[in-house]
């Protein structure tokens, strides 16, 4: 499902004296399929586009398409249950959403609110707690049980089991130990494969940027500041200094290499992988 | 939730912002009993310009107060429609099947929702015109000689600015919550009443359990930074008393006596 946002402005308390523009002339378009970062500094408007994305939020000006729904601010939405079937959300901390008596009854919730039989959502419970890294034992706990890592699982699973065509992650490894981030943003880079289901991730780890999206959108003071592929974002890099943001440690050590060196590569490398192989080619290249 | 304006402190720069949080409590507490001395269209009236000049004084945009008062305005015309229909004395001004309105309940209606509307402005333009820590601080201030029958008085105090404090905070958790509620398919807005009384329970756990850990952590907090209660403690902000708040109190005492020679 593709969705697309088009000039979209988004003010927060409008017509108040607390009236705070959040987003300006936002046009982001995501096609089916495609792995999206989107970064910036804490307040640059990340999460309020993506509250757009599922008609959380209406745009105060513009319009969001999101499949066949198109939501602009003067029409009233009736019947979102079903975008918001298609898009689901992980929201920041989604370890506070929890509520039910057990884990497996939590991971129903989505699923039986959107119209699917108990026995099937208990199904989808099994797999998505399985997807998550845990076992089908953890189903019949409570969730107030569990350590804060595996919380976080089991709210994501609560997600997944909704069967989104997109997915939506606002900062989803935040807190995280490194074996648990590398292991959630794996597991969701996988699910991106094997089912291509288009991915939408906020994130402040330009690594996890360079490695998993094939579109990054940088945000700055409510507007898009950039947009592309993140070759063409991270061979860049000047203005992203200029905003105060990093590129990831390969390419920070590529550049020191070239500077030190005094010879470019040619291109821009995302993983320590790929650099190495170039820098080796290179070398052997300029000993011949 | 962003045009509630109870509990909430709008920062301007204004006479009633500058004055002393004792004589504003002082000031709304008087008003309060001042405004039940108002008997008659001329005292109701005197009432009204009084509260329309504190109202221009605040600084405050009236549109959005009236804005913000909106839940409250179903109040005051329930109880105007309340008089309108159960008072029966006076002259019988209208009658439709078995509705009566009489001459003595369209007065008694104007008059007693008025009265109830003009506390409420009143009420709200102390939280509006001042901070939480204000409000307690002048608070503690005012009721400290009960100290002396060992009435536990900064406890108090710090009970109320804690619960002022966490206001925002909970609203704004109620918020996330919500979004992410509704992002699984919860529907606060429409739907028959079964359904949206239901939709409450996946809301207020997570905010109960998150108030508490919230509570503990605080308390932690509190204690690791050495918190041992009121006994000794002085104060960064320092309240001081000018001739703007006695002058604030004068004209409400000069109110008062119009009203008295006014009243019927």
């Amino acid at each position: 499902m593709d969705i697309s946002l088009q000039e979209v402005e988004y003010k927060y308390s409008a017509n108040t004296p607390f009236e705070r523009l959040a987003l300006v002339d936002v046009s982001i378009d995501i096609k089916a399929g495609t792995f999206l970062a989107i970064i910036g500094h804490t307040g640059s408007g990340k999460s309020t586009v993506i509250q757009h994305l599922n008609a959380l939020l209406k745009p105060t000006s513009g319009k969001v398409v999101i499949g066949d729904r198109v939501i602009t601010s003067d029409k009233k939405q009736k019947n979102l249950k079903e975008v918001r079937k298609r898009v689901g959300i992980v929201f920041q901390f989604p370890e506070h959403q929890l509520f039910e008596e057990t884990v497996e009854k939590d991971i129903c919730f989505g699923p039986m609110n959107f119209g699917v039989s108990e026995s099937e959502a208990k199904e989808r419970a099994k797999v998505a707690i399985r997807q998550v890294g845990l076992q089908e034992g953890i189903l019949q706990k409570s969730p107030f049980d569990l350590s804060g890592g595996q919380m976080r699982r089991v709210a994501i699973a609560g997600v997944l089991a909704m069967q989104p065509d997109v997915i939506v992650l606002d900062e989803p490894t935040a807190g995280l130990d490194p074996r648990g981030r590398k292991e959630i943003m794996d597991m969701f880079y996988s699910l991106h494969k094997e089912r291509s289901l288009s991915t939408i991730l906020v994130t402040h780890s330009m690594e996890d940027a360079a490695l998993y999206a094939d579109q990054i959108a940088i945000m700055h003071q409510g507007r898009v500041y950039r947009k592309g592929n993140p070759t063409e974002i991270f061979s860049d890099p000047e203005g992203l200094f200029e905003l105060g943001l990093d590129v990831p440690e390969v390419v920070r050590f590529q550049r020191k290499f070239e500077a030190e060196f005094g010879q470019p590569l040619g291109k821009t490398c995302l993983t320590i992988e790929e650099l190495s192989e170039t820098i080796v080619k290179h070398m052997q290249g300029g000993t011949k | 939730m962003d045009k509630m304006i109870f509990g909430r402190y709008i920062p301007a720069d204004s006479v009633l912002h500058r004055m002393d949080p004792r004589s504003k409590l002082v000031l709304i507490f008087l008003f309060v009993c001042v405004v039940f001395l108002a008997n008659n269209a001329l005292t109701y009236g005197t009432l009204l310009v009084y509260t329309l000049i504190m109202l221009s004084l605040s600084k405050i945009s009236i549109r959005f107060i009236m804005a913000g008062l909106k839940p409250v305005l179903w109040l005051v015309v329930f109880t105007l429609l309340l008089h309108l229909f159960l008072t029966k004395e006076g002259n019988l001004l209208f009658q439709w099947g078995w509705i009566e309105v009489y001459e003595e309940g369209i007065k008694q209606g104007l008059f007693i929702s008025l009265r109830f509307f003009l506390l409420i402005l009143m009420t709200s333009l102390l939280t509006l015109t001042t901070t939480p820590i204000e409000i307690t601080d002048g608070l503690e201030e005012l009721l400290g000689p009960l100290k002396r029958v060992k009435f536990p008085v900064h406890e108090l105090a710090l009970m109320m600015s804690i619960s002022l404090r966490f206001i925002p905070t909970l609203m704004q958790e109620t918020d996330k919550i919500m979004k992410a509620q509704s992002a699984r398919g919860v529907d606060f807005t429409g739907g028959p009443v079964k359904d949206r009384v239901k939709a409450i329970i996946p809301l207020l756990i997570p905010l109960f359990i998150s108030s508490f850990k919230r509570a503990e952590e605080l308390a932690i907090a509190m204690e690791a930074r050495g918190y041992r209660g009121g006994e000794g403690r002085t104060k960064y902000r320092q309240l001081s008393w000018g001739a703007r708040d006695t002058s604030m109190l004068l004209a409400l005492g000069l109110v008062t006596a119009l009203l008295a020679v006014l009243r019927g």
